[in-house]
């Protein structure tokens, strides 16, 4: 695949961003400063990356409980993720919804989701609206290999390919359903394999390779802009630190040397390995990235540090909207 | 005059959707069977043929991801209009109600907008056993983020229909099942709202105050003139919206009747109608003559034969019975 030495730098840049915020959203909340469930992203960011790097910023896309490296990689802006994480009032919610609802309409990210499998017929129904309007927007639908086993997975998958819609229906398979091995709780190695059932094509692409993951889906979403309909990207990849929070090695549900094996193919410092090596830019260009992010992600805490919290008036906002169309 | 033309209960529906459909290109339907069939209960009949099946989408027996779609489309900038054809269904969908219709705009600080109706048919009465007669609406009351509608007149049905596809949030609008064809009723030929969150005092009386919606409204009409011939002069509120709830209507009138029963087709046990009474001792405790009284279905499950579902669902009789009750209780004190 070709792609320009700005490509490879803006994903590049974009893992970092995610690797970034999310260890420093880890550590926060080690310090105890961030309330709540942290589901942190750190080891897929080639998915999340890749998959944004096919997409553009008026296509769709609904997240899950791990959902912060998908706004980022949509472009979403880092002070106010942090705020949102911290509860402030300058999050993306207003401090309502937390790690779990953060979203950018604006960017077409309809939101992480606190319930497995839930974001995948939504959407469905944001590609529905695409096809309906004679757009050729696309929609992806980010789930875990877990969430394929819910009803709402299965449904949703049917029905975009009965109703010939552009979805891109994109797996992360992080081996893990919260502790329990994927091997215990299905009987096929690969989720791709489900592709069939509905009528798509499937296609498993290695998780950890950006490039990789890039290629594969920009051929799906190419292919559902066409009206062609869905497909469903399978991404092999690995989870760095824990279902909650960031402790990783010790914990019993996964062997240490799993995670140091998996950690060895890190999807950012392979990707940077590549860069060097190919001379599209220096070691140097890299380092600057990752320094740059680093004062971009302080300024992040000291902007949600120094946010006010809602009022308390804010507590009924919003449950409905006030104002009915005529 | 066009004022006096008569509709049924479910041509007041069609009628709506049609109108709204006409008005807005961003208005569509969804469901099982609602396209080409226009719906097991002729609910969207006709609909297809005038707008086509891109505007009129049968899809699978997928209740979540009807839901979904109707979600995720609204959220993009549509007006949807799902079906789930029967009431005891929205269980299978709860998730995607419950969970993410309603509360997407809250959790997301306010800024999404979810412009959908969820339409389906409610109630017993047609031998149609346990998972197809239930009324469920409390359940969603319970909800916030999602507004109830279940109206009892051809009417209502329509006006409050228009108003639901217009309302810029998720609404659940539930139709009888019993009435769709039987009842008739005037209703104008052009396109009207009927306020949500509105009540209807639809006979005024002094005595005593039945608080209903649904068909045991019309059931508390036919009690209020059984009552009548006893001497007794019944106001009938029918609620038409049960969230938001217009509880002022209610208070309104239950200070100048002082008595007051509230009656509904679902279980009574954890009922709309416990909201509805705690309500009224709170805001009307002093001007109660008597205890708020309650006629309701039995705690069990619907059942099938018509022999037990006659007795099961309260009718124009029992709810006339429960009145009788609360009006001979003595005065507090007296």
């Amino acid at each position: 695949m070709d792609l320009t030495r700005e490509q490879h730098l803006a994903m590049h840049r974009s893992m970092v961003r995610i690797r970034l915020f999310e260890e420093a959203a880890g550590s926060l909340m080690e310090q105890g400063k961030m309330p709540g469930f942290l589901h942190l992203y750190v080891g897929q960011e080639a998915v999340a990356v890749g998959v944004c790097e096919a997409l553009r910023v008026d296509d769709f896309l609904t997240s899950t409980h791990r959902g912060h490296g998908h706004l980022v990689a949509k472009g979403g802006d880092l002070p106010r993720m942090m705020a949102e994480l911290m509860g402030k009032a300058t999050g993306y919610c207003g401090g309502k919804g937390g790690s779990m609802h953060i979203n950018d309409l604006s960017l077409g990210m309809l939101g992480a989701n606190g319930v497995v499998g839930a974001g995948v017929p939504i959407a469905v129904g944001a590609g529905f609206r695409n096809k309906y309007v004679g757009s050729d927007q696309v929609s992806v639908a980010f789930f875990g290999d877990a969430a394929t086993n819910i009803g709402a997975f299965h449904e949703a998958a049917n029905m975009a390919c009965a109703l010939h819609l552009p979805v891109v229906f994109v797996c992360e398979h992080n081996k893990y359903g919260e502790y329990t091995p994927t091997d215990r709780t299905m009987l096929i190695a690969d989720v791709v394999d489900r592709a069939a059932g509905y009528g798509m094509p499937g296609v498993i692409v290695d998780g950890m390779d950006v490039i990789a993951v890039y290629a594969a889906t920009s051929e799906a979403v190419e292919r559902a802009r066409r009206g062609e309909g869905p497909t469903l990207v399978e991404a092999k990849t690995y989870r760095f630190y824990n279902h909650h929070g960031i402790q990783n090695l010790g914990l019993k549900y996964r062997p240490d040397e799993e995670v140091v094996a998996w950690k060895e193919r890190d999807p950012i410092f392979s990707f940077e390995q590549r860069i060097v090596e190919s001379g599209v830019a220096s070691r140097e260009v890299l380092d600057a990235t990752w320094a740059e992010l680093r004062t971009a992600i302080d300024e992040a805490i000291v902007f949600a540090d120094e946010s006010p919290f809602p009022d308390e008036d804010q507590l009924l906002a919003g449950v409905f909207t006030e104002s009915a169309h005529p | 005059m066009t004022d006096e033309r008569s509709l049924t209960y479910v041509q007041a529906f069609t009628e709506a959707v049609r109108l709204e459909m006409d008005a807005d290109p961003d208005v569509f339907i969804a469901g099982e069977d609602v396209g080409a069939h226009g719906g097991v209960f002729h609910t969207f009949d006709g609909i297809q043929k005038e707008f086509g099946e891109r505007r009129a989408v049968d899809t699978p027996i997928s209740e979540q991801a009807i839901i979904g779609l109707g979600i995720g489309a609204a959220v993009a900038g549509l007006r949807p209009i799902v079906d789930l054809m029967f009431m005891d269904f929205v269980l299978v969908a709860a998730d995607q109600i419950a969970n993410q219709a309603a509360k997407l705009k809250y959790m997301f600080g306010g800024t999404a907008t979810v412009p959908l109706t969820i339409t389906t048919t409610g109630g017993a009465g047609l031998s149609a056993a346990a998972q197809h007669s239930q009324s469920l609406e409390a359940l969603f009351c319970h909800i916030p983020g999602i507004k109830v509608i279940y109206p009892s007149t051809p009417y209502d049905v329509k006006g409050l229909m228009s108003a639901s596809v217009r309302d810029d949030n998720p609404t659940l609008f539930v139709l009888h099942k019993r009435m769709l064809g039987t009842r008739a009723g005037p209703v104008p030929e052009e396109r009207y709202q009927v306020p949500l969150g509105v009540a209807n005092v639809s006979r005024q009386g002094k005595d005593v105050t039945i608080v209903s919606w649904g068909k045991t409204a019309v059931d508390s009409l036919a009690a209020a003139e059984q009552l009548a011939v006893d001497g007794i002069d019944a106001e009938v509120i029918d609620l038409r919206t049960l969230s938001p709830l217009d509880i002022d209507a209610v208070v309104a009138s239950v200070r100048t009747t002082n008595r007051v029963v509230v009656a509904h087709e679902a279980v009574r046990f954890g009922g709309f109608g416990a909201e509805v009474a705690a309500q009224i001792q709170e805001h009307a405790f002093d001007y109660l003559d008597a205890p708020v009284g309650r006629v309701a279905a039995p705690y069990s499950p619907v059942p099938f034969t018509p022999a037990l579902e006659q007795r099961y669902v309260p009718d124009s009789h029992s709810i006339a019975a429960g009145v009788r009750a609360t009006m001979a209780r003595p005065l507090l004190g007296g």
